[in-house]
């Protein structure tokens, strides 16, 4: 064969397999899409499950995923600025600084099972918050925080040297330099990168059996008291999200509808997802505009 | 009076310097305090079913037996470890060429259509919640397999190639990186020289970006080693070696997650559970190694 | 005799263990505007920036020696640099406004420096445009972003901004030499100005403007201070055969 028949096969095969990729995609999505879309429906997105018979709905799951999404960010996002601020304005390099970015490494690695476990043996026995909410969303902070730092440290780092130092030269000190000058220009950043954590966060189980549960109480949504019992916003019930109810009536679901409210969940799933994927590139888009407009 | 007013100025901006100090190194003191005691906690009950309860490291590694509530238990977690690095190695081997192939798509045949088509695609692969991923296996993968294989499609197979479809964005994305930071002299050079395009990408662009696309396979190999849902979902969980890839089988990740709620914090059973984790600890160690080591490489 | 507004002795700046500026000792006077001249790499820019301390943003930079404004060696590790910096004012190659409208780039010092009265914001930054001459360009649409302003004219509201917070000395980097020769020449009647009220030091590439706008000149070759006098004493008849050659161009 001589070099240009293999140049051409070679390219054939190349774009034949870009082309399987994005079958795949779209066998994936329209899928999913096709199966579960014909079974949302408003009552499928409020009512409450059932064990045995057909019509459950994903009310209190869709409820817990979007709270829990919630109090996992109200913990991710203070955290993980101060953090990734400190590693990029505040670490002196060397071998201190080398060793903790090594290990926010070693973190982001872990399988999310064991960030489960983990939390499962500190947040839920050791300081004794139970299956609940609130736990749930510390194991998912844990899971969360290490990419958390990076979008921050990139954010920071996108910032022009220029525009630190005019500030400094002003005589403002370096934390209202920070806040002031460096994380507006560092938001569009940070934010797109938030919001694609925050589809991980909606999507993730395995973190969450063992710490948030596998079930939840009967939810009374007329109380809002988040000390009551049953009260949705109580977070230290225990909950059982969207992903987590997926997996439940996929392995051990008894309702005779099963498949079709697991695929109806899981279009639910990936439309959100998707949302949140469009929306960061919205906002991320707007901002860039905002911040180099000319008018 | 000046003097006054020039002191109280002073410590506003100090206590203003202070309070973000402060701040953020409480942020990452914390973060700090978090990984070590999650390994602390991890690797003190892993330890435990040794210690505790004289459990061998031989059984748990060599012993082909998983009856953890047998007359007598017996421990052997080889079968996980062989099922989960069977599923992620296999996952790797088909995912590799596939990520490759997209990398230099996008970076060296089309770039256009791929940033327009392939990119968007691959970032949404990367945003599928793995719980989707073992459903649309469940669904589609496992009957077909059991359509066209002997067997009920569960098993090793099913497991792989859900992995696989999950690890391409990883490992695309650290494959286009890599060529896309190729200086573009290097190609020219080759050009230049009356070279076809494929033979300037299999000898010069893949052998100089080998240790980056190495460093994309092994990342996706951890995410694959891992991962716990979406495997569980269409591996079987057979507790045994099994004969053949369409056969039902386990990994660490799918009998943690099976048997973690039925078993008594403390128990033998449970500890036991608890080693299966460190190993997966322990594999990220290596795994993290690794990529630092083919990192070192890539940048020399 | 003039007052003296900051001197150096013996300051050294070390990146590591290259010594980028050796030992300069220099004083510069109030109402006055003092030109670094040299070639590229000369050092200049680096003493420059070590005079408001700007140096200590880049890890390995060590800074020797003293610098004085008035009783107070600026280079001790316990001056507080955050104070330093509002009496030193400092203007850059690249115009740098803030990603804010054009009243905020100004107001934004005076009010961190705990001027909160919105009337004495409104003069501060009339003021200040005023005298950067670009009040008149600006007066009616200070709340547009400052991007949106010409590169002369960022570069005059940089200047704008840097005065706002009433510092005595000024540090010019280069201030001319990203911009086109129309916007140069307003930059430079400018610094004409401005030297009647504070103690300017310009670093700049460019001889004739060094000539044009400063009373003393100082010439930097290799982290040394060759020659420092009155400039027209060095572009007409230099004492030192270096100087020369290249105030003549025979390099750099």
């Amino acid at each position: 064969m001589n070099a240009k028949t293999a140049d051409k096969v070679a390219t054939a095969v190349i774009i034949f397999f870009a082309g399987v990729i994005l079958l795949i995609m779209a066998g994936l999505l329209g899928f999913i899409l096709v199966r579960g879309i014909g079974h949302i429906s408003f009552d499928f997105l409020t009512s409450p499950p059932e064990t045995i018979k057909e019509g459950g709905g994903i009310g209190p799951q869709l409820f817990n995923s979007l709270f829990l999404l919630v109090l996992t960010m109200i913990i991710t996002i203070p955290l993980g600025l101060g953090a990734g601020i400190y590693m990029s304005e505040y670490a002196k390099p060397g071998k201190i600084t080398d060793f903790i970015r090594l290990i926010v490494e070693v973190l982001s690695s872990f399988p999310s099972i064991v960030v489960g476990l983990f939390g499962l043996l500190v947040f839920v026995n050791v300081f004794g918050f139970g299956f609940s909410l609130f736990s749930g969303a510390l194991a998912l902070t844990v899971f969360n925080l290490p990419l958390m730092v990076r979008i921050t440290e990139q954010g920071m780092a996108s910032v022009p040297q220029a525009q630190k130092e005019a500030s400094l030269a002003l005589g403002l000190s370096k934390w209202k330099t920070i806040k002031s000058i460096m994380l507006p220009i560092a938001m569009p950043i940070i934010l797109t990168g938030t919001i694609l954590a925050a589809g991980r966060v909606f999507g993730e189980a395995a973190a969450l059996l063992f710490t948030a549960g596998m079930s939840s109480p009967r939810l009374d949504f007329s109380d809002w008291n988040p000390l009551s019992p049953m009260s949705p916003l109580n977070p230290f019930r225990p909950a059982e999200t969207l992903a987590v109810h997926i997996w439940k009536i996929n392995s051990e679901g008894l309702a005779p509808d099963a498949p079709e409210i697991a695929a109806g969940a899981s279009a639910v799933l990936i439309i959100t997802v998707l949302l949140f994927n469009l929306l960061a590139r919205w906002i991320g888009r707007m901002l860039h505009k905002k911040f180099t407009a000319t008018k | 009076m000046a003097r006054s007013r020039e002191n109280r100025k002073i410590k506003q901006h100090i206590m203003e310097e202070w309070t973000g100090k402060v701040f953020t190194s409480l942020c990452i003191v914390l973060l700090v305090v978090t990984i070590f005691s999650l390994v602390y906690f991890v690797a003190t009950k892993g330890f435990s079913s040794f210690i505790k309860d004289g459990i061998s490291i031989g059984e748990i590694f060599g012993g082909t037996q998983w009856k953890p509530e047998g007359e007598p238990p017996f421990y052997g977690a080889l079968p996980f470890i062989i099922g989960s690095f069977s599923t992620s190695i296999m996952a790797a081997i088909i995912a590799a060429p596939l990520s490759i192939c997209a990398a230099l798509f996008m970076v060296e045949i089309m770039p256009k259509i791929g940033r327009k088509y392939l990119q968007p695609a691959i970032e949404l692969l990367a945003g599928i919640p793995s719980v989707v991923y073992g459903f649309v296996g469940l669904s589609v993968i496992v009957p077909f397999y059991r359509d066209i294989f002997p067997g009920q499609g569960l098993g090793i197979a099913a497991g792989a190639t859900v992995l696989s479809i999950m690890i391409l964005p990883t490992m695309t994305s650290i494959a286009t990186d890599a060529l896309a930071a190729l200086p573009p002299g290097l190609k020219e050079g080759s050009y230049a020289l009356g070279a076809t395009r494929w033979q300037t990408l299999a000898r010069i662009v893949i052998p100089t970006t080998l240790p980056s696309l190495m460093t994309g396979v092994v990342l996706g190999m951890a995410r694959a080693f891992g991962e716990a849902l979406a495997v569980q979902m269409v591996i079987g969980n057979a507790p045994h070696i099994p004969r053949s890839l369409f056969e039902s089988a386990s990994t660490l990740t799918s009998a943690i997650t099976l048997s973690m709620g039925n078993t008594v914090m403390g128990s033998p059973q449970n500890n036991v559970l608890w080693t299966l984790a460190l190993i997966l600890m322990l594999m990220t160690f290596v795994f993290v190694f690794i990529v630092r080591c083919l990192e070192r490489r890539a940048n020399r | 005799m003039q007052n003296i507004e900051l001197s150096t002795k013996d300051l050294s700046v070390f990146y590591g263990e290259k010594q980028a500026v050796k030992e300069i000792s220099l004083d510069f006077a109030s109402r006055q505007v003092t030109a670094l001249i040299g070639p590229s790499g000369c050092g200049k820019s680096t003493f420059l920036r070590s005079l408001n301390r700007m140096n200590d943003l880049i890890d390995g930079a060590q800074i020797t020696g003293e610098i004085w404004i008035g009783n107070e060696n600026i280079n001790d590790p316990k001056t507080d640099v955050v104070l330093l910096r509002q009496k030193i004012g400092m203007v850059w190659q690249r115009p740098n406004p803030f990603h804010k409208s054009i009243y905020e780039n100004i107001a934004f010092g005076p009010r961190y420096h705990g001027i909160r009265d919105k009337k004495k914001l409104d003069e501060i930054v009339e003021e200040a445009l005023t005298k950067a001459a670009l009040w008149n360009e600006t007066k009616d649409r200070l709340h547009r972003s400052a991007l949106s302003l010409s590169g002369g004219q960022q570069q005059r509201l940089c200047i704008a901004r840097s005065i706002a917070v009433n510092p005595s000395i000024i540090l010019m980097d280069e201030p001319a030499s990203a911009l086109d020769p129309v916007s140069s020449a307003k930059i430079e009647e400018l610094i004409a100005e401005l030297k009647r009220e504070y103690c300017i030091i310009i670093v700049t590439h460019n001889m004739h403007q060094a000539a044009r706008v400063s009373e003393k000149t100082a010439f930097f070759l290799m982290g040394e201070l060759v020659e420092f006098d009155d400039t027209s004493k060095i572009f007409t008849n230099p004492s030192d055969k270096r100087t020369d050659d290249y105030i003549s161009g025979r390099f750099g």
